[in-house]
């Protein structure tokens, strides 16, 4: 890392120690949290940016405690509203690596509203969105991701809403960058973390989280051992949609609708091949609303493309009407269009 | 002018009864009569009023400039219909401006029109009830049709019924006629011609109160002339014809001269409430070093602040429209954690939105303006009204023992000042400020005397010293100001939020911990009243009576005040712009009287605080009416107090 052009500070090397701080991680044992903890501090040394330029944000819940387990700038903010602040201080300093931590219930619920506009925005922050399908941190109540039928201490005989598909909402949003990863798979939660940094615009990820506590095994059907095979499909620019024990089976398009075919007998030609980067919604969302019980869920970036983003445009703005106007003077800012003189 | 005087219909004799009345009036003594036809006034207020497609509001604001020029003491106000587009002609459609100038020192936008100018029914039906008894009354005739009048709720023709001339000074003219009589030349279109009716309202009171009509030529040129001269030579045209309506009709009436005002020498501009406060937002952001973010969401009679920044780009000024009033604060966090000025502004309801980040502002220590201007309440209330009936909530509404620092600006112009001064303490104390405006303020414009810059303070703080170890609550020992490391400073990584914690900043639940911090975040608070001047007082700083305001009464308490005291009446008025923490020398100056008047457009909040605070038997003077006081008001109430 010492290879830094001389006209260039050099970026210290920094390894996962640096972004580990002296207090105690007080999550339930085994929750899933701690492992995605491990994985963005195995990320963030790698991706090239000073220590004292990763500002972590995040709301309420079990997953907003993170900024306090991260060696970086922090702000634990109040429920649901980390967006609104991660803007704030994005806007303020686009050099700075934002880092939205939040969870299904912060998120999708009470923040639902924030989190839409920063994902229609284009703003260059990441979002890391913890699902587990569960309150956590109020001790099991039902969230705006659990199935149809979650029975917890609000909900005894079942929950009666319609679960929101997080990935689904970011692309109603037009986010520029939506992936899924899962908890178990630290290796896929590091590539994705990375790729989320690199992309230019909004980043969002969505992680497949266990609660250990509230919520356990709820993604078995889909990561547990026997099931993750049959049950996820991970994405990979340019390559055909295979899944499967051994990549035996594949996804090809029937008029607009995707169906799983014999991988070894169709035609090559007629797999669809992961291309993220294309602007029409179509095969995102395609992608997005694939899952049990008919479909793999599609992990890894479901969508990347390139659009300005809002900070890049606020500055730009400051910078041409400061160009055009000249920078404001005392002069004009007391005295405006319209004096008088009263002798 | 034969076909002229035809459109006229001076009612001479009423007029001249109504003079006698006029005169009986105590408000406007007369002064020597110099020049025959002209009567000398202290100060004269104009109401404008039309459709609000009619042009009132160009109208005020031309008349405005002018009277700035001769100079003359002044305060104006709009009044805009709460629809947007109402139908033409109807109630809900009309449109007001309101101009107060005098030779003396003008401090609101006046209590009742002496003159109104109502160009349509609606208008009249509207206004007539607050113009004074023996007021000029000038109504254009020709927008008095039976749809018109229909419209407007008469069931006859107002002006056919002999005591509205009996009761004021009747002027009706064929505005509408005489403007086209004026553009018999102009290749305008009859539509166009009919929209510059206004200014010949316009000519014609520039000379009922022998006004020169140069700055108005003057400013259609500038505005027209390039683009669409037509357009500016029918305006100029129709202001001319205006004013030799008067010269050359047959009108006898009586003639007013507002002498020039012992004006301050210097440099003014016209400024509005909420275009101070934009301006003292971008002028304190230059004086602490930190460029502004503002954050705001839609609100009336909020936005124009949003609206203001927006044009000042090249102040290095961010201004972020976010998706709600939640957002909006949170963005304006974000900024100050990362090191800019952050502000917010907003009315009431918006402040109930506000209110968890505030909370989180003050146990994180951040500096953060916010702005609300007020409105009537509760809910959406009256928006478009004033009213001052969110001290409480300034002041205590928020979950927790969470207090801040609350200001309260008193004029228009002197929304600047008090923008300046909630940044000023935000940034040196690393706190949340609210500064507290309201409707009027927020619209009413005054003249300003443009402060040189050399008089704004350096309000710069540093952030953390990266040379030494960073704790990111240690306090600044004189002000108990928390040290603020931003993101991008190296080796100061910390972690900041909203759970209680030690004066380290570390995560704690103890129980004497959060008692000591909720103390320690109530002294600072508390301390700031050492950085404040002394009260200043108008008139003696003990006697029998003590009238106390705080925000936008300012002008009507103390030209009510001022007036008594010339009179050799023992009353005094402070205005407070420090609601918490009150200064330090409130509590003698009100030991000083036997007794304490509050005059506040709520239900009595301030006076509650009163009297919890010096424990004084306050009396609470409340007006929830939407409308600011009038100087009359206050006065019958001191002299009731002063005479009981």
């Amino acid at each position: 890392m010492a290879t830094a052009t001389p006209n260039l500070p050099a970026v210290p090397e920094l390894s996962r120690k640096d972004f580990v701080p002296s207090n105690e991680v007080r999550w339930c044992p085994g929750c899933g949290d701690y492992a995605i903890l491990n994985s963005l501090q195995r990320a963030f040394p790698e991706l090239g940016v000073p220590r004292e330029n990763f500002v972590l944000v995040s709301g309420i819940g079990c997953s907003s405690r993170f900024p306090f387990y991260m060696n970086t700038y922090g702000f634990h903010t109040i429920h649901g509203r980390a967006p609104s602040v991660a803007t704030g201080v994005k806007v303020a300093n686009p050099d700075l690596s934002v880092w939205i931590i939040t969870g299904d219930g912060d998120g999708l619920s009470i923040g639902g509203n924030h989190l839409l506009h920063l994902l229609r925005r284009n703003i260059n922050v990441n979002v890391l969105l913890f699902n587990n399908r569960i309150y956590g941190l109020t001790k099991g109540q039902y969230s705006p991701t659990s199935p149809v039928g979650t029975k917890t201490k609000t909900s005894p005989t079942g929950s009666l809403e319609n679960p929101l598909n997080p990935a689904l909402f970011a692309l109603g949003a037009e986010a520029t960058f939506v992936a899924r990863t899962l908890d178990t798979n630290p290796k896929h939660m590091v590539e994705t973390f990375k790729a989320a940094h690199a992309h230019q615009g909004i980043s969002f990820v969505e992680i497949f989280q266990n609660c250990v506590i509230f919520n356990d095994s709820t993604w078995d059907s889909i990561y547990g051992k026997d099931n993750r095979d049959e049950q996820m499909l991970f994405l990979e620019t340019g390559k055909p949609l295979l899944f499967g024990k051994d990549k035996s089976k594949a996804i090809r398009l029937n008029g607009l609708t995707p169906e799983v075919v014999d991988a070894a007998t169709t035609p090559p030609g007629e797999i669809l091949t992961h291309q993220p980067g294309q602007t029409s919604p179509l095969y995102s969302h395609l992608l997005a609303t694939m899952g049990q019980p008919d479909f793999p869920t599609p992990m890894g970036v479901i969508r990347q493309i390139e659009k300005p983003t809002y900070e890049t445009l606020v500055h730009e703005q400051i910078a041409q009407a400061t160009a055009k106007r000249g920078p404001g003077t005392w002069q004009e800012l007391l005295h405006g269009n319209s004096t008088w003189t009263v002798a | 002018m034969k076909k002229t005087s035809s459109k006229i219909v001076a009612k001479v004799d009423s007029a001249s009864i109504s003079h006698q009345v006029a005169r009986e009036q105590a408000k406007h003594t007369p002064m020597s009569d110099p020049t025959p036809g002209f009567r000398e006034m202290k100060s004269v207020v104009v109401r404008f009023a039309g459709d609000s497609g009619d042009g009132m509001q160009i109208v005020g604001e031309r008349f405005t400039d002018t009277s700035v020029t001769i100079p003359n003491s002044i305060a104006t106000f709009p009044d805009y219909p709460s629809e947007i587009r109402a139908p033409v002609g109807t109630i809900g459609g009309v449109s007001a401006f309101q101009v107060h100038f005098g030779s003396t020192k003008v401090l609101t936008s006046g209590d009742a029109p002496d003159a109104l100018v109502a160009m349509n029914p609606a208008a009249l039906a509207v206004h007539l009830p607050d113009l004074v008894t023996g007021g000029l009354l000038v109504v254009n005739t020709a927008a008095f049709t039976e749809d018109n009048l229909k419209m407007a709720g008469f069931t006859s023709n107002p002006l056919d019924d002999p005591s509205l001339a009996e009761k004021y000074i009747l002027i009706a003219l064929d505005i509408t006629g005489l403007a086209l009589d004026a553009l018999k030349e102009s290749t305008l279109t009859n539509r166009e011609k009919l929209r510059c009716k206004n200014f010949l309202a316009l000519g014609f009171m520039y000379w009922v109160y022998s006004r020169p009509i140069e700055p108005t030529l003057d400013y259609i040129t500038a505005k027209w002339e390039k683009k669409l001269p037509a357009l500016a030579a029918a305006n100029i045209a129709v202001v001319k014809a205006g004013y030799f309506v008067g010269e050359t009709s047959e009108l006898t009436i009586e003639r007013y001269r507002v002498a020039r005002a012992d004006v301050a020498p210097g440099i003014y501009r016209k400024i509005s409430g909420n275009e101070a406060t934009a301006l003292g937002l971008i002028a304190a952001s230059q004086r602490c070093g930190r460029p502004l973010l503002f954050s705001g969401y839609p609100i009336t009679p909020a936005t124009s602040v949003l609206e203001a920044l927006a044009g000042y780009k090249h102040f290095g000024v961010t201004t972020v429209q976010a998706e709600d009033e939640i957002a909006a604060i949170g963005v304006a966090l974000g900024g100050s954690y990362a090191g800019k000025l952050g502000a917010t502004a907003t009315s009431g309801p918006g402040m109930c939105l506000k209110s968890e980040f505030m909370g989180l502002a003050v146990t994180t220590e951040l500096p953060l303006v916010i702005i609300n201007v007020q409105r009537g309440g509760p809910s959406t209330g009256l928006p478009t009204k004033t009213e001052q009936s969110d001290l409480l909530q300034a002041l205590y509404g928020r979950h927790g023992e969470s207090p801040l620092p609350v200001i309260a600006a008193n004029s228009p112009s002197d929304c600047f000042s008090a923008a300046f001064e909630a940044a000023r303490i935000a940034i040196q104390y690393s706190t949340p400020v609210i500064l507290l405006t309201d409707g009027y303020l927020a619209n009413g414009s005054e003249p300003w005397l443009v402060p040189d810059e050399a008089t704004l303070p350096d309000i710069s703080k540093p952030f953390a010293d990266e040379s030494l170890p960073y704790v990111a609550f240690a306090r600044d020992p004189q002000t108990l100001a928390r040290t603020h490391a931003i993101p991008g400073q190296p080796g100061l990584e910390h972690r900041i939020g909203g759970i209680e914690k030690n004066e380290k900043g570390a995560i704690s639940y103890d129980p004497e911990v959060h008692s000591l911090m909720t103390r320690l975040r109530a002294a600072k608070v508390a301390g700031i009243a050492n950085s404040l001047p002394p009260l200043e007082v108008n008139g003696d700083r003990s006697g029998k009576l003590l009238v106390l305001g705080w925000g936008g009464t300012h002008g009507a308490i103390t030209s009510a005040v001022t007036a008594l005291r010339s009179e050799g009446h023992a009353v005094s008025s402070t205005t407070l712009r420090h609601l918490n923490p009150l200064p330090a020398d409130l509590g003698a100056l009100i030991q000083g009287f036997e007794q304490v008047l509050i005059p506040e457009l709520n239900n009595g909040q301030l006076s509650i605080i009163i009297r919890a605070k010096y424990l004084v038997d306050t009396l609470s003077m409340g007006k929830i009416k939407g409308q600011p006081f009038k100087i009359s008001e206050i006065r019958e109430r001191i002299l009731e107090l002063l005479n009981a």
